[in-house]
């Protein structure tokens, strides 16, 4: 069994966070895991992304195919669109619908989203609002890894739950329970 | 006693020379070769036991510091991304005919694909120029793994060894099973000035030495763990060598049973190259970055023997390997489900909001509205996001420190208003010679040394002259009424677009220090001191 996760997203929206949450749960569930991640020049308010492989099996390629990628999890809805031909037939899109504008010709933005609504699978919500509501604003990625949880069949939403609990230990009790309860938000928003 | 643990490639590399005894690791910084340096910092073993880490001024600065530990009897590291090749090859290709004492490994992170940077130059033929072995791992765990081996080889061959690494193992993350350490060498310096001063008489002697080193590195090449080619090759109308990282993507898109050639560490295994030529019809050569393998090939082979890779279209010539272009190369195509989407537009990366570049480029954009015929010339760093929109206000960025030079010779030539901007961090590494021909020359420009206080493009490292700018500049000759430090934010936009002007209209050297902490340490420092102060 093996799951390829394109996390995508602006620099500084914290992607990486996510990743090292998946990669953390799968090192504890005994998975093999490869994660390339983007540094450098791309993280100044440019798009960043980063390719995650899970598997039960020996991985070999950093990077995912084209037309491999089971999830595009994306922390900005263009930004998932960004990564469209790496999607798999079947693959799944979960993504916040709240476009990041810092471009003079970002797209229309109701054309934007029609064309998400329009792929056959796809999973999206306003996560800044979700994490506002539940006054947690750092954690609108956690909510959106939630949403994705229901889609990660590699890894259960408790192997999550304790990777959270794991890495953000050093920042403080208050920051794990924001963390969990905004991972917890997204699980159960979507069915 | 071995335990796994989740590393980046980089980081991998950084473990591994720890545990290879290492004593220093000399570096500036570079994507996407920075993290190992950062790496060894911050490890509290390496700290208790005093491995000298610290940020060099320049990769010439490093590669000489660490030759010279090595003089000493101990294990030293340099690390660089590849253009840094370029900077240091004086002393690289020298530490080559001097030899070494204690173990001296060389890594260069090379960048194919030019994720963050202006070439995609191949360091292999850097090794090959200088005639060391080289040492290209294909996964993390090799990474690992390799270091110590490199170390050991490096001490029995009395040579450098060259490690090379790509972007996608740097900053790819995998579990590696990591063992334990073993202790820094003893302080031992060399007692043989016969090695160490090149003399003609003595190099000559020195260089026919290496030369005569070769076969005992070929002979080190086909005995190494990090090569394979099955014991009986059955015969196959294809065969593949696979180099470096290139290994990963045969793994995952080569046909079930193609004979493979795995190839970590050079000079090429010629035998066992030529052992899978005799079984096949035809050889695929997968590698990441120049065709420095593929030629190698073609060399040993007969002229008429197929040999396919980059330099038959076979594989792209330019860019890095991905599992589709490799699949391709085997007659698969990996087809997309999802036509790229239409609601798209580029999103490159840009300055900071608030950053004091910003306010640089601004004021300086509106003083040279007055001057059609300026030129700016750019360098490396963040502010090189000058050349995008909004700004487009510099002209050239080439290599580190060419801002001042470029602008210097420009002036020369008679171009005026020549223009420089340089960050403080190059201006350490490469720009503060060039700032002194122009001195000595009585060049026409004006250099706008901007100063963020640290090494931000690749994170914020610390910068070498940060706090002795004004210093150098006027040591190195720049006249007190021809050097002014701002601080550009925007209630000063006046101040400095006046200073500009004067500057401009000046027929000589002047230099103005726009000075103002880059605002990611500063709101990191400031996130610690909170943190420290809960």
């Amino acid at each position: 069994m093996k799951t390829d996760i394109k996390l995508s997203g602006v620099g500084g929206q914290g992607i990486l966070s996510i990743a090292t949450v998946i990669g953390e749960a799968a090192t504890r569930a005994g998975l093999h895991l490869k994660q390339a991640e983007v540094h450098g020049m791309s993280q100044r308010g440019g798009d960043v992304q980063s390719d995650l492989r899970l598997s039960t099996e020996e991985i070999h390629s950093d990077q995912i195919p084209l037309g491999g990628a089971d999830l595009i999890v994306s922390m900005e809805p263009m930004e998932a669109l960004r990564y469209l031909p790496w999607l798999a037939a079947d693959g799944c899109v979960v993504t916040s619908s709240k476009p990041f504008v810092n471009i003079p010709d970002y797209p229309d933005r109701d054309a934007l989203l029609a064309e998400l609504d329009a792929l056959p699978q796809v999973v999206r919500c306003d996560i800044e609002q979700e994490a506002l509501a539940l006054h947690a604003p750092k954690s609108a990625n956690m909510v959106l890894l939630g949403m994705a949880a229901r889609r990660l069949k590699i890894l259960s939403p408790d192997d999550l739950r304790a990777a959270i609990r794991s890495v953000f230990f050093r920042k403080g009790e208050k920051v794990v329970e924001d963390n969990l309860k905004a991972f917890d938000c997204g699980y159960e928003s979507v069915q | 006693m071995t335990e796994k643990r989740l590393l980046l490639g980089d980081e991998a590399i950084a473990l591994g020379a720890l545990h290879a005894g290492l004593s220093g690791v000399y570096a500036y910084p570079g994507t996407p070769s920075t993290e190992i340096t950062e790496f060894i910092q911050n490890d509290p073993a390496a700290r208790a036991d005093g491995v000298r880490s610290r940020w060099c001024t320049n990769e010439k600065t490093a590669m000489e510091a660490a030759l010279g530990m090595s003089y000493a009897g101990k294990r030293a590291l340099v690390c660089m991304k590849h253009v840094g090749m370029n900077v240091c090859a004086d002393a690289f290709v020298n530490a080559a005919v001097t030899g070494v004492n204690g173990g001296l490994v060389v890594l260069a992170a090379d960048d194919p694909s030019m994720h963050s940077s202006q070439n995609e130059q191949d360091s292999r033929f850097y090794g090959q120029f200088a005639m060391v072995p080289v040492l290209e791992p294909s996964d993390q765990q090799e990474a690992y793994d390799m270091m110590s081996y490199a170390f050991d080889l490096s001490e029995r061959l009395r040579e450098p060894v060259l490690v090379r690494i790509v972007t996608r193992l740097a900053h790819s993350r995998a579990a590696v099973a990591v063992g334990e350490g073993r202790a820094q060498n003893p302080l031992s310096p060399d007692r043989d000035p016969g090695r160490w001063v090149l003399l003609p008489a003595i190099a000559r002697r020195q260089y026919a030495a290496l030369v005569g080193k070769q076969e005992a590195f070929l002979a080190e090449s086909l005995a190494s763990p990090f090569n394979r080619l099955p014991a009986a090759v059955a015969p196959a109308d294809l065969g593949v060598v696979a180099a470096g990282i290139g290994y990963n993507y045969v793994k995952e898109t080569a046909p079930e049973g193609v004979p493979v050639l795995k190839v970590s560490q050079f000079p090429l295994p010629e035998a066992q190259v030529r052992a899978l030529a005799a079984a096949c019809r035809r050889i695929l050569v997968v590698e990441d970055g120049q065709p420095f393998v593929e030629t190698g090939v073609k060399g040993l082979l007969d002229a008429r023997y197929p040999v396919l890779g980059r330099l038959t279209g076979d594989l792209p010539r330019t860019g890095e390997l991905t599992p589709d272009n490799v699949a391709a190369a085997f007659g698969k195509r990996n087809i997309p489900a999802f036509a790229p989407a239409k609601h798209l537009a580029p999103r490159p990366p840009q300055l900071c909001q608030g950053c004091g570049h910003r306010d640089v480029y601004t004021a300086l954009g509106k003083v040279l509205e007055g001057f059609p015929d300026a030129r700016v010339f750019g360098d490396i760093g963040c502010y090189t996001l000058g050349a995008l929109p909004p700004f487009r206000a510099i002209d050239s960025c080439v290599d580190m420190g060419a801002s001042i030079t470029m602008a210097k010779g420009a002036a020369d030539a008679g171009v005026r208003p020549a223009i420089a901007v340089i960050g403080d961090s190059t201006f350490t590494h490469s720009g503060m010679t060039g700032l002194l021909d122009a001195v000595n020359d009585g060049s026409a420009i004006t250099v706008i040394l901007s100063d963020n206080l640290t090494t931000a493009m690749t994170g914020g490292q610390d910068s070498a002259g940060t706090h002795k700018f004004e210093a150098i500049c006027l040591a190195l000759g720049v006249a007190r009424e021809h050097l002014h430090v701002v601080e550009p934010l925007p209630r000063n936009r006046e101040e400095i677009t006046r200073i500009l002007r004067e500057e401009i209209a000046y027929e000589g050297v002047s230099v103005i220090i726009p000075q103002r902490e880059c605002m990611q340490t500063l709101r990191r420092k400031m996130r610690n001191q909170k943190k420290e102060e809960a």
